[in-house]
């Protein structure tokens, strides 16, 4: 366990192996203690880091490569999931995202960016990248609930064109939010945008690759009400 | 005079309700309090004294900025977003609308538009911190005497 306090881990025994196990990511004390605790009371592991940087080196991708005792720590579990905020000093979540997409092994770990900022553009950013869902902050139990439906019907998911199977994006905060709202106006955007990033065009694409974006959820409530 | 128990939860109702109304606290307040139970009956006070570190240290932060010369306009904004972020995280909902005020300042480099939005906060801050510990308060005197509160 990290010393400063910055990091936890929970003891992970080996028969709790089936439980998802989520990397959560944000420079925020406040918020890392929320999401933990959303995670963990919806029947997660949590290993809470508070960097990018972090992130990595516990995944063993950092410039510190993973000694026995250099961090303290090692993922004894694999990671099913990572939660990352998006503003954070040194290295941003989006930048975060790109290095996990670019590994040969975490590119199918499943990422979700937070922010407590509805930039539309940021949103395709993410997801053009590879995130599997932005969640605008505050995070609640809803947002996490829904979260674990990317990890148990992600294999269902490929292939399946059943938009709605569990990956419904309750982003009615999106449309309350008194900021930006000018920008849900905007055009949706075009599908040929994505068709020329090159990370679709990849012929070994992860899970996360194109029926997901495509089929964004975030994309159909642009141009559809809300209920 | 000691209260009792049913006074004392006729109290912390009235209070609690008191700050949704007066637009103190919204919603996520009551999404932190759905993730207490028994396996963790102090959560929402230990993040909310995060919070109120969490507060002080941006709140002195913020000031050094504006005592800076020239002010460091960059900063404050960078301090101004972090606090509306932690402070939506706990439902503190007006800390966080006066948050939001600081951008057009900081943009327009307005020294006196952020000193007064300083102002503002640590006064909003101050009035939370005060009504969130009575009503911390409350509830401690309501376990203490045996009883409960949702």
């Amino acid at each position: 366990m990290d010393t400063d306090g910055i990091v936890s881990f929970d003891h992970i025994s080996p028969e709790d192996s089936h439980e998802v196990h989520v990397l959560a990511v944000d420079d925020s004390l406040v918020d890392r203690k929320v999401i933990e605790r959303l995670l963990k009371i919806s029947a997660c592991k949590v290993t809470a880091v508070d960097s990018g940087i972090r992130a990595l080196q516990f995944l063993g991708l950092g410039e510190q490569r993973r000694t026995s005792e250099s961090d303290g720590f090692v993922p004894s579990l694999k990671v099913d999931l990572i939660i990352t905020d998006y503003c954070m000093p040194e290295m941003t979540g989006y930048e975060l995202l790109k290095k996990i997409k670019e590994s040969s092994m975490f590119r199918e770990i499943p990422v979700v960016i937070m922010s407590s900022e509805n930039i539309l553009p940021r949103i395709d950013r993410c997801l053009e990248e590879g995130a599997e869902d932005f969640i605008v902050k505050p995070v609640k139990l809803s947002d996490v609930k829904r979260l674990k439906g990317y990890m148990t019907t992600r294999e269902v998911k490929v292939g399946s064109h059943d938009r709605g199977s569990g990956v419904e994006i309750n982003n009615k905060r999106k449309l309350e939010e008194e900021e930006e709202t000018s920008d849900m106006s905007s055009s949706p955007p075009s599908i040929s945008t994505l068709s020329s990033s090159p990370f679709l065009s990849s012929p070994s694409s992860s899970p996360t690759s194109s029926p997901t974006v495509l089929a964004s959820p975030i994309r159909r409530l642009k141009t559809s009400t809300i209920d | 005079m000691t209260m009792d128990v049913h006074q004392l939860q006729a109290k912390l109702r009235e209070h609690q309700s008191a700050m949704f109304q007066q637009g103190f606290l919204d919603d996520q307040f009551s999404q932190l309090q759905k993730l207490q139970d028994e396996s963790t009956p102090d959560f929402v006070l230990e993040v909310v004294t995060m919070f109120f570190d969490d507060s002080e240290n941006l709140l002195k932060n913020m000031a050094r900025c504006l005592e800076q010369v020239p002010a460091d306009f960059k900063q404050i904004d960078a301090y101004a977003h972090q606090y509306k972020g932690s402070s939506a995280s706990v439902g503190a909902a007006r800390v966080k609308s006066v948050c939001a005020t600081f951008r057009p300042f900081c943009e327009t480099k307005n020294l006196d538009g952020c000193m007064r939005c300083l102002q503002q906060l640590q006064q909003e801050y101050s009035l939370l911190k005060n009504s969130l510990q009575y009503l911390f308060r409350l509830q401690k005197d309501i376990k203490a005497s045996g009883g409960s509160f949702s």
